[in-house]
């Protein structure tokens, strides 16, 4: 008989429940690693290492492959985000309708590289690979709100919005 | 159990409520419009339908293909939505740039004059100059509707196959048809089924690689999004013809709105007994599962992406063994492409004849590109294999904007390359294109200015690479570094002709020796650039200015002219 003893939750933290509810969908499956660190990252928004640990013990999998799955996949995040999210998209369209300069002008703005979150936690900078709206490019992505036809000023008003209290 | 008589049923009843419904004003609601806030104009023109009591009604339906005039409405006028004979039937009215506001309007028209200030001619060539096969129900039918999919004539092919044709008469017709991988490299479809029948082993597996990675391609999630069950009928057919009874979709999870659709669509046909233990009946079953991807572009490479679905990192394997005899979990494994399953149901509804007599003779049947770029018209299209590059831009794309002349059209994203103002009149096929330089690849179309620089294109495509190279072969996550490295000094007007030399000599190298196809193509962009426009290389080497003027070089093109 093998032992089938499971990690004790790391938390009383309810989100828990939902990241054991997809490992037992799957029957503790080693091959579940990604999908259930996708519920990981959607129920707490990003993976840390207490989470990495709990999902490789579970699954029976060596802690350093999950860390490797983890950092792999550019989608899973290992800092917390940001409490909104500016995405600029770099895809070939956008590139080739200025998304460069939007990315620079984001950065110079925010005072952050594309991958940072502002010191305040306020906004997290992300650069994104084509989310297919190629034809209303260049695209940025507020939080889950497209804005076609993106310029400068659309980033400026939306940064002007989120401060507002 | 489903039958044929339960599909004519099904049909019947559709059909019926939809003549009862009267006039229908149909609301693209894919990605591309929702960007647009189609939503809003769906709810107010439902709003106003009710208020006015107008005989009609307002659907959702999957995209048009004319994004670049979106949000798209269309108008079906009753007595054409009664119509047998669609063609003699009154003709279905396009409106572009619709808003909430214009609800009322739409409204009040139906049994008068188009509403002149929205109206797009239906008649203009970025519509008759195409052929729908893939797209033939996108925009016409509810895409979360499995009853629609049936009234438009679908899983007909599947039963009838399950009933009339043995696994191998299957696997026979997909060959005669001489339909080919759309993903990007052409393999032939029937003999990558005929090699999964052939495989010895008691489990196997059919996945469809929905993992639509190359920047400037929405193809897949367009169709995904528009017309789900085609791409779901396609894939049990395979399953049939192979012997799999297990299969997974791997779709990018940057695409929630194809996952809620496609998702949808395996429960309804599930619910529906078309999907599932024991499919209409028969012995055969099929268990599909969404598998989502997480961001990574490698794994769009077959061996990569089932090392995902395995729960591991997406590194790709050498090959062989192929995946056809050593895939998932080591066992034989079928793994195509969303828009080569969506073609399979017609080509076995109207026969591998049909569909061989259209395209070249090499490349059959259509494609699917997602035109976008420096063009007036962009969006989704489907042409004829065959046709040349200039009637695409030039005829459905209605060429680059006023003030503007065409530089170049950028196809197969980071594995592909520029195609040049000279080369437009070559057909569009996989041969031409790899002459020409470039691939087919998966369908991304991108159409560039002359307010495009060349060797700034060729950047970005390595920056790409470079940062998607999964690093497990050295040639690719150094060659594509230096490469980049390289490119930049280029950009910046700081190279010499001995860094030029030396990014050549890199891309031979890293194309020669890469492990996939991810490093082996990614000096395509560079040297199908440096073979048309090498001039705009030597003008930041030699001049250190950018043609273009959008590198920041180190002199400005102000101070050489003066």
């Amino acid at each position: 008989m093998v032992n089938m003893a499971r990690p004790s939750l790391p938390s009383e933290d309810k989100r828990w429940r939902i990241v054991q509810g997809t490992m037992r969908k799957h029957g503790y499956s080693r091959n579940a690693l990604i999908e259930t660190l996708h519920t990981v990252q959607q129920s707490f928004g990003f993976l840390d290492k207490d989470a990495i640990r709990f999902v490789a013990s579970s699954l029976r999998v060596p802690p350093s492959q999950a860390y490797g799955v983890a950092t792999f996949y550019h989608l899973f995040q290992l800092r917390p985000p940001g409490k909104h999210t500016c995405q600029v998209c770099l895809g070939t369209a956008c590139f080739i309708n200025g998304a460069e300069r939007l990315m620079k002008h984001a950065e110079k703005s925010l005072g952050i590289q594309a991958g940072e979150t502002t010191p305040d936690g306020e906004v997290s900078l992300l650069a994104v690979r084509c989310v297919g709206s190629c034809s209303f490019a260049p695209v940025m992505i507020f939080d889950e709100k497209t804005h076609s036809y993106a310029k400068s000023e659309t980033l400026d008003e939306q940064l002007q919005a989120w401060r507002q209290p | 159990m489903m039958s044929h008589e339960e599909l004519e049923q099904t049909t019947a009843k559709v059909q019926q409520e939809q003549r009862a419904a009267g006039d229908r004003i149909n609301v693209c609601v894919a990605a591309g419009c929702l960007s647009l806030h189609s939503d809003a104009v769906q709810k107010s023109l439902t709003d106003e339908a009710k208020k006015s009591g107008a005989r009609c009604s307002v659907r959702g339906v999957g995209c048009m293909g004319l994004c670049s005039a979106g949000p798209v409405v269309s108008h079906e006028p009753a007595q054409a939505v009664a119509a047998e004979d669609k063609t003699t039937a009154q003709p279905t009215r396009l409106y572009g740039g619709v808003q909430p506001g214009h609800a009322a309007k739409i409204v009040a028209s139906l049994n008068q004059e188009p509403v002149r200030e929205l109206a797009i001619d239906t008649a203009m060539p970025f519509f008759a100059k195409q052929t729908k096969i893939v797209l033939e129900n996108s925009g016409s039918i509810n895409p979360e509707s499995i009853e629609e999919y049936i009234a438009a004539g679908g899983y007909r092919a599947l039963l009838r196959a399950l009933h009339e044709m043995t696994p191998a008469e299957v696997v026979q017709e997909i060959s005669a048809s001489g339909l080919r991988g759309r993903g990007g490299a052409g393999y032939p479809t029937g003999l990558k089924w005929a090699t999964v029948a052939r495989a010895a082993g008691a489990t196997k597996y059919v996945i469809c690689n929905a993992d639509e990675g190359d920047p400037g391609a929405f193809m897949d999630r367009s169709v995904l999004e528009s017309d789900p069950h085609r791409v779901l009928e396609g894939m049990i057919l395979a399953a049939y013809a192979v012997g799999a009874s297990q299969g997974y979709i791997y779709l990018r999870a940057e695409y929630p709105l194809a996952v809620q659709r496609l998702g949808v669509a395996i429960r309804e046909a599930k619910r529906m007994g078309l999907l599932g233990a024991e499919i209409a009946g028969t012995r055969m079953s099929l268990h599909l599962e969404i598998r989502l991807g997480a961001g990574a572009f490698v794994c769009g490479e077959e061996t990569a992406l089932i090392a995902s679905i395995e729960g591991r990192r997406g590194t790709p394997q050498p090959r062989p063994p192929y995946p056809a005899e050593s895939g998932l979990w080591n066992s034989p494994t079928l793994i195509n492409n969303v828009e080569t399953y969506a073609n399979v149901s017609p080509i076995l509804a109207r026969g591998s004849a049909w569909y061989a007599a259209q395209g070249t003779a090499k490349s059959k049947g259509t494609k699917v590109f997602a035109l976008s770029g420096k063009a007036r018209n962009t969006g989704l299209i489907e042409v004829p294999m065959g046709m040349t590059l200039r009637e695409i831009i030039f005829d459905i794309g209605g060429g680059v904007p006023a003030g503007h002349t065409f530089k170049a059209v950028q196809t197969g994203g980071p594995s592909g390359g520029c195609i040049p103002e000279s080369l437009l009149d070559i057909p569009v096929d996989y041969d031409s294109l790899m002459q020409a330089g470039s691939i087919m690849g998966s369908g991304g179309m991108i159409v560039m200015d002359d307010s495009s620089c060349m060797v700034s294109v060729a950047r970005f495509f390595m920056e790409f690479c470079m940062s998607e190279s999964c690093g497990k072969c050295v040639p690719c996550r150094a060659g594509t570094a230096q490469m980049h490295g390289l490119l930049t000094r280029i950009t910046e007007g700081v190279a010499t002709h001995r860094d030029l030399d030396l990014l050549v000599r890199l891309c031979e190298m890293v194309g020669a020796t890469s492990l996939c196809g991810l490093g082996q193509t990614a000096p395509n962009p560079v040297l199908s650039t440096l073979r048309y426009f090498k001039n705009e290389y030597l003008a930041h080497i030699e001049d250190k200015h950018c043609p273009a003027g959008v590198c920041e070089c180190a002199t400005t093109p102000a101070e050489v002219n003066a």
